[in-house]
């Protein structure tokens, strides 16, 4: 198959998708709007594997193929193209981005076929799939800030999707602008950093400039440091990463195929993309990179300790979303490029199912979002209750048997092994590891397991089982494509990877070995299992009593996300809006309220003269008759 | 000549204030036209000063324009009436605001 010829149809069909649904939803038959919206991204994925296949059947000469539409614009010796760049990366990331994306729409045609927004919902979707596309597909960074800008506005619509909701319009719509706000901070850093590249290298090609950046930066320049700081910025907006992490949690007030599409599989990995994408520029600022390490190991330690205390089912997913992506960082603040994008694809598929499972759970107990109010529904919802068992334990990385555990385990391997990790990072992670298996497991004891407090009311059907079905086996055999090194060896994944991006370098140190290492690892997550199925399955704990007593103060520091809401609105909210209370009566306002004022003095004053009269209205002509003789007989 | 003009005046000011102190609507259209032959009477004066016909001519163009304009005035202060029952220029300040 011709694939550079072709590759415009795969961002072009959701496209088409969105614009048949905006302008004529409303008046569609309901059964075809899923057809629609669905099906667009469904051919998208069966193009997208064909071309997967005969890429990997006949690589391109120099690893990457490139389709030219047009020029966007052109002024003076700038002029960024419209171009599409398919390589190992951006093959991985659309195949995610379609599958996966392919599957939510299938579980959202049966989720939200009850909501009057069915349409737009689909319409919104689809544009996310098209930006998203963009975003991977881009060959210029101007036209990935379109489809980074283009996911951004999207995640702000679904997440106050229900924005008329009777009860919780006023939290959907904060949320919204939240998640739209706190991105922004880190848009604003990334749109800075692209100025920065058009000042040095005139171009923002992105291979143009990874090719021309060794010769013109010297590693660790001030602008080499600036440039990859400002980019970290938006990554770390976009990524929910400390310190702009906040907004994830409450983006969960979107419906869950939102959680599930957008909020967990992929735009949150936006800027594990990016910096991946750029990786050329962060080796040039080794600081910077292990700064994204660090960034990434505190917030993995950080979200998975809030995830431990949550009520909201699909909080905890929120939190443990966070944690898995500064998995990601560490991994690509180490170099270990391959593994990072090894994680992703495993993430999405396993956190791609634990927002649809919650979803089908949330559904069938009368949208009850609190764990202490399910409880032992698993032999009510069969299927939901074991593939979301099989993503559980992808997400707590249950040694051998789950992909979790070999995309994790590269990770972990390489933050310590790696020439730029260390035994700090590697602590990091393996203790957010255990508690990673510890929340995993409350989650689903609680959900699952025990008393039944909310009877069923909702069977899920076909098309809410078979996307579950594909994703939990995913989540179990995906990992056997990229095998440890210590046992099989076998890893046509990273190979795949390392096309594009470069192979990570390892150390020579003295360490652990390999095996050590992975037997700690697994048996930390067997232990999280087994302690939570003493403390939550056997008998409710203590921490099931401060959940219903608000709990000690360390409790509460952890269940509001460690504070940071707060910590932020004493920062910045409140001076602005002190700020803004005493600017609002200064005295450039008072002259034009003075003015006001005199005008509205005048209105009264003659509004008094027309009363009706009409010998006062005589007089009145009769008196300026009198004053213009006046004037003319003085003057 | 001089008192001539000054008959003009007075008659002028007799029929403003009557125009202004009159509640009548009748009697405010009597004064106007006095009002008229005050400005025609100015006119013949002001003609026979400069030795020239237009001020006759004008008179002439006051007079048909004053009948013409009773004419319409009687027939509004008869629908007035119809419509008000009374002929008070105050009760009529429906335009008022």
């Amino acid at each position: 198959m011709n694939i550079p010829a072709l590759l415009w149809i795969i961002p072009a069909l959701p496209l088409l998708g969105f614009v048949l649904l905006a302008l004529f939803g409303k008046r569609m038959p309901r059964n075809l709007i899923p057809l629609i919206g669905a099906g667009v991204v469904g051919i998208a994925a069966v193009l997208v594997i064909i071309f997967g296949i005969s890429f990997l059947n006949n690589p391109p000469s120099g690893g990457s193929i490139e389709q030219h539409l047009w020029t966007w614009f052109s002024i003076g010796n700038f002029s960024p193209q419209i171009t599409l760049h398919l390589d190992t990366l951006s093959l991985t990331f659309i195949f995610v981005i379609t599958f996966v994306g392919f599957l939510i729409h299938l579980y959202s045609a049966e989720f939200m076929r009850e909501d009057e927004g069915y349409s737009r919902f689909f319409a919104y979707m689809n544009l996310f799939i098209f930006s998203m596309l963009v975003l991977v597909l881009a060959n210029d960074l101007l036209l990935l800030y379109l489809g980074w800008e283009g996911v951004g506005l999207c995640s702000f619509l679904l997440i106050g999707f229900w924005y008329n909701d009777p009860v919780d319009a006023d939290k959907n719509a904060y949320a919204a602008r939240k998640s739209f706000l706190i991105t922004r901070i880190g848009d604003t850093a990334m749109i800075l950093g692209l100025f920065l590249l058009v000042k040095d290298f005139n171009t923002l090609n992105i291979s143009a400039i990874l090719n021309a950046a060794p010769g013109v930066w010297s590693a660790d320049s001030s602008t080499a440091i600036w440039a990859a700081v400002l980019l970290l910025g938006g990554a770390l907006g976009k990524s929910a990463q400390l310190p702009l992490q906040t907004w994830l949690p409450d983006a969960m007030a979107g419906p869950s195929p939102v959680s599930a599409l957008i909020h967990a599989a992929t735009m949150v990995t936006a800027g594990v993309y990016l910096l991946a994408r750029t990786h050329v520029l962060f080796e040039l600022a080794p600081s910077i990179q292990l700064v994204v390490a660090i960034i990434g190991a505190a917030t993995l330690l950080m979200a998975s300790c809030s995830a431990l205390v949550q009520n909201d089912i699909k909080r905890v997913l929120a939190y443990s979303t966070i944690s898995q992506i500064g998995y990601m960082f560490l991994a690509l603040g180490v170099g270990a490029w391959s593994a990072a994008i090894f994680h992703f694809m495993i993430h999405a598929f396993f956190k791609a199912l634990l927002f649809l499972g919650a979803g089908a759970v949330i559904l069938a107990v009368h949208h009850e979002h609190n764990m202490f109010k399910m409880g032992g529904i698993r032999k009510k919802l069969p299927v939901v209750f074991w593939t979301f068992v099989f993503g559980s334990a992808a997400l707590a990385s249950i040694p051998l048997i789950t992909a979790g555990f070999y995309s994790k385990d590269s990770i972990l391997w390489f933050s310590f092994a790696s020439v730029k990790g260390s035994t700090w990072l590697w602590l990091a992670g393996i203790v957010a590891a255990f508690i990673t298996s510890l929340y995993t497991f409350r989650m689903v004891f609680l959900t699952f397991f025990g008393k039944e407090h909310t009877p069923v009311s909702y069977k899920p059907g076909a098309a809410i089982k078979i996307p579950l079905i594909v994703l939990g086996i995913l989540s179990l055999v995906a990992g056997f494509i990229e095998l440890p090194h210590n046992f099989g060896h076998f890893t046509p994944f990273s190979d795949f990877i390392n096309q594009t991006l470069p192979a990570a370098v390892l150390s020579t140190r003295p360490g652990m070995s390999e095996a050590a290492l992975q037997i700690i690892a697994a048996g930390l997550a067997l232990a999280g299992l087994g302690i939570a199925w003493v403390l939550f399955a056997k008998k409710k704990g203590v921490l099931f009593h401060y959940q219903q007593n608000g709990g000690p103060l360390w409790f509460r520091f952890l269940f509001k996300g460690w504070m940071f809401d707060k910590l932020y609105d004493y920062l910045f909210v409140k001076p602005l809006v002190w700020l803004a209370k005493i600017d609002r009566r200064d005295f450039v306002d008072r002259i034009y309220e003075g003015i006001g004022r005199v005008n509205f003095g005048m209105n009264r004053l003659f509004s008094k003269t027309q009363n009706g009269v009409l010998r006062y209205y005589l007089l009145g002509v009769a008196l300026g008759a009198v004053v213009i003789l006046t004037i003319i007989l003085v003057l | 000549m001089n008192i001539g003009l000054l008959l003009a005046a007075l008659l002028f000011l007799t029929g403003l204030a009557g125009v202004l102190t009159r509640k009548n609507i009748l009697f405010m259209l009597m004064s106007v036209e006095i009002m008229f032959n005050a400005a025609g009477l100015a006119f013949v004066l002001a003609g026979a000063h400069l030795q020239q016909p237009d001020g006759q001519v004008m008179l002439i163009f006051i007079l048909a324009m004053a009948a013409a304009e009773v004419s319409v005035g009687l027939a509004l202060i008869l629908q007035m009436h119809r419509h008000f029952k009374t002929v008070d220029s105050d009760a009529m300040d429906l335009l008022k605001d």
